[in-house]
């Protein structure tokens, strides 16, 4: 039988909801601050409007639904999953108040692929943003990719009991100190010196290519913060391609490569264990997916001959690569050049590297490494199994921080997640299809949406259909939270109507 | 006599036609139509139109501006001489100049790592940019001060529940 949802339930769930709203609102004065700085007061006044709106939704829910109690697991999952939402509506106003997106769905569409860190974009006429919502749209990917659940507990929260169950909504089941707002602490200190680096480094380079300084430095804060958090929101329109420069896509491949990697793993590398990269099984299943998938595209690419030279063929076959598997989505060719200049074969490689994505508790979206990796130790067991004599004892263990036995719980998690992810591609594809685009394209548009990459066929433009864009919206959504907590709001909307 | 006349003025046409870098798309071309055309159009001079937009980059010599027409920015890599006539560029606060560009259109350029841009020959300035007077929208003004006022009001209740 299905319990129907107490009032208590919903009241939970909206003081906590309430909590995270006002969390966010307060990150809204970051842009507004940009804004008086750079004397854009039109745009400071857009937020302005959204941390009121923020403020006053989040002041409503905490006083409509006061509560002394914690949150259960299934509240807590609903609460994260709620979260999203209400930060897509919320991040939206001020991008639609600037008048650069055309409907409030396309700001959604944005601020949705902001915070899920996907990085395609409906923005009209982007060259001339102020750099107030410049700022926010690359802001947003840096929140969202750290979570935003992990914001709250971070700067706003002094730690309750719950902070667990919200931590792991919001698809990180991997603590890195034994307490989760200690563990997202980390993940923002982390981020913040990475963050001064990554910026220094572009904004230097910005200076050599002929920018100027202003422009050198924001713009290295901006693509540090969407590289990093392998979003690919971008400036300016053309993406990485405006700047011209081999420097600037080294490095991006450096942050991207950087922002892929386990937090984890960062932690143990801070403490001087080096050794882990070379031993952890998501670094080991990370080279190893690289090879294989640029073999494809080089493949494909030397048979189309789009390009003349190896060096180019490298230069632009290896940035996209790299951008899809990490999940970024920065782009140095034009969306329609993927289907002018690349072959289905090169096409096919940049899909399965999109499909893949980087490792778990990173900023990254799709399948994951160390689910990649536990298939493949499990079909090596099984293998084995098959091989070896029927008295043997075949047992498999990987290394991920420390060693872990391949047990059939772990691969059956491994392989549902999986399995979830590509329906959910297919799903996206089929829905692009109904809309008349050929198959290899709407898969291609769908993959960049669900993994939450943001390298774009052409397909997401602003005369898409409303229909593919809520749901490319859902997609980017579910793939960010990894179904778990998606899962759990499905389940409680059944209950809502179907239960006593 | 007049067969052969004619006959050589038809060859000098074709050679005409025909001769590597001739401007066989004077007329002026879309960004999308480039992009999507690469091929037909890849080392072929063209014409190209635009508004300057971001950084001029100065790159030594030559300098790199970017060029958007309303529906992509190409890549112009130009003599920096000519791109020192470029005063505005596209931004929030600018309108950039409108520029003409003709010059070679290349799909995959050999000598920029395989990107899609465009070697000027000449640079023509179609009208010059401007700043752009942003005064203080009032509607946006208004509803800000709405909401602070119902925020004000909710404190308001707030403390006297308190009390």
């Amino acid at each position: 039988m299905i319990l129907k949802p107490r009032l208590e339930d919903l009241k939970i769930i909206g003081f906590y909801l309430g909590k995270v709203i006002l969390g966010l609102a307060f990150t809204m004065i970051i842009p507004i601050l940009t804004g008086l700085l750079f004397g854009e007061f039109n745009p400071a006044l857009d937020f302005l409007i959204g941390i009121e709106t923020s403020v006053l939704l989040g002041l409503i829910l905490l006083k409509v639904c006061h509560t002394e109690k914690d949150l259960n697991w299934m509240q807590g999952m609903i609460v994260v999953s709620l979260s999203w939402v209400v930060a897509m509506f919320l991040g939206a106003i001020p991008l639609y108040l600037s008048g650069h997106w055309k409907s409030f769905l396309d700001a959604c569409f944005d601020a949705m692929s902001g915070f899920a860190t996907t990085g395609l974009t409906l923005a009209q006429d982007l060259d001339h943003l102020s750099y107030t919502h410049n700022l926010w749209r690359h802001l947003i990917m840096f929140l969202g990719g750290q979570g935003i659940i992990v914001i709250v507990l971070s700067f706003f929260v002094r730690g309750f009991s719950g902070a667990f169950k919200m931590y792991v909504g919001e698809a990180r089941d991997e603590k890195i100190l034994p307490n989760v707002v200690h563990t997202s602490r980390f993940i923002w200190s982390v981020s913040f010196i990475y963050l001064v680096l990554g910026t220094i480094a572009l904004g230097i380079t910005g200076i050599f290519n002929g920018m100027k300084p202003l422009n050198s430095f924001f713009h290295g804060a901006c693509i540090f913060m969407t590289a990093f958090d392998t979003g690919g929101f971008s400036p300016q329109s053309q993406s990485i391609l405006y700047y011209h420069s081999i420097t600037y896509e080294v490095i991006t491949i450096i942050i991207m490569v950087l922002g892929a990697l386990n937090f984890k793993l960062h932690y143990h590398l801070w403490m001087g264990n080096r050794k882990e990269i070379f031993r952890n099984i998501e670094t080991s299943t990370l080279f190893v997916t690289i090879i294989a998938t640029f073999s494809i595209v080089a493949v494909g690419l030397v048979q189309i001959g789009s390009y003349p030279s190896a060096v180019m063929l490298f230069r632009k076959g290896f940035y996209q690569l790299i951008s899809g598997h990490t999940g970024t989505g920065f782009q140095t060719v034009y969306p329609q050049q993927f289907l002018a200049d690349w072959n289905n074969l090169a096409l096919v490689g940049l899909i399965m590297a999109m499909s893949l994505g980087g490792a778990v508790c990173s900023t990254t979206g799709a399948i994951k490494m160390l689910r990649i990796g536990i298939i493949f130790k499990a079909f090596k067991e099984d293998l084995k199994k098959i091989i070896m004599p029927e008295r043997a004892l075949v047992v498999e263990k990987f290394h991920h921080i420390k060693d872990v036995f391949v047990e059939d719980k772990l691969v059956r998690s491994a392989l549902i997640i999986t399995l979830a992810y590509i329906i959910l591609y297919l799903l996206g594809a089929l829905v692009g299809m109904f809309y008349g685009h050929p198959f290899l394209n709407a898969l291609f548009e769908s993959t960049s949406a669900a993994a939450n990459v943001g390298l774009s066929c052409g397909i997401t433009n602003i005369a898409m259909p409303a229909g593919l864009k809520v749901t490319y919206i859902i997609q980017m959504w579910a793939g960010r939270l990894e179904f778990m907590s998606v899962f759990t709001i499905l389940g409680f909307l059944i209950a809502v109507i179907k239960g006593k | 006599m007049k067969n052969s006349y004619k006959l050589s003025l038809i060859i000098l046409l074709l050679i005409l036609i025909g001769y590597p870098g001739s401007p066989v798309f004077s007329q002026g071309i879309s960004s999308t139509e480039l992009i999507k055309g690469a091929k037909e159009y890849d080392t072929k001079i063209i014409t190209y139109t635009g508004e300057a937009i971001g950084d001029v980059m100065i790159r030594g010599e030559f300098a790199w501006v970017n060029i958007n027409d309303g529906e992509n920015a190409l890549g112009v890599w130009v003599s920096a001489s000519l791109a020192k006539e470029i005063e505005f560029t596209g931004s929030y606060k600018t309108r950039g100049d409108s520029l003409e560009v003709t010059g070679i259109f290349n799909r995959a350029c050999l000598e920029h790592g395989g990107d899609l841009d465009i070697h000027a020959q000449k640079l023509r300035k179609i009208t010059p940019g401007r700043e752009i007077n942003r005064g203080l929208q009032p509607d946006k003004k208004n509803l800000s001060l709405i909401l602070f006022g119902v925020l004000f009001l909710i404190w308001i209740l707030t403390l006297f529940r308190h009390k």
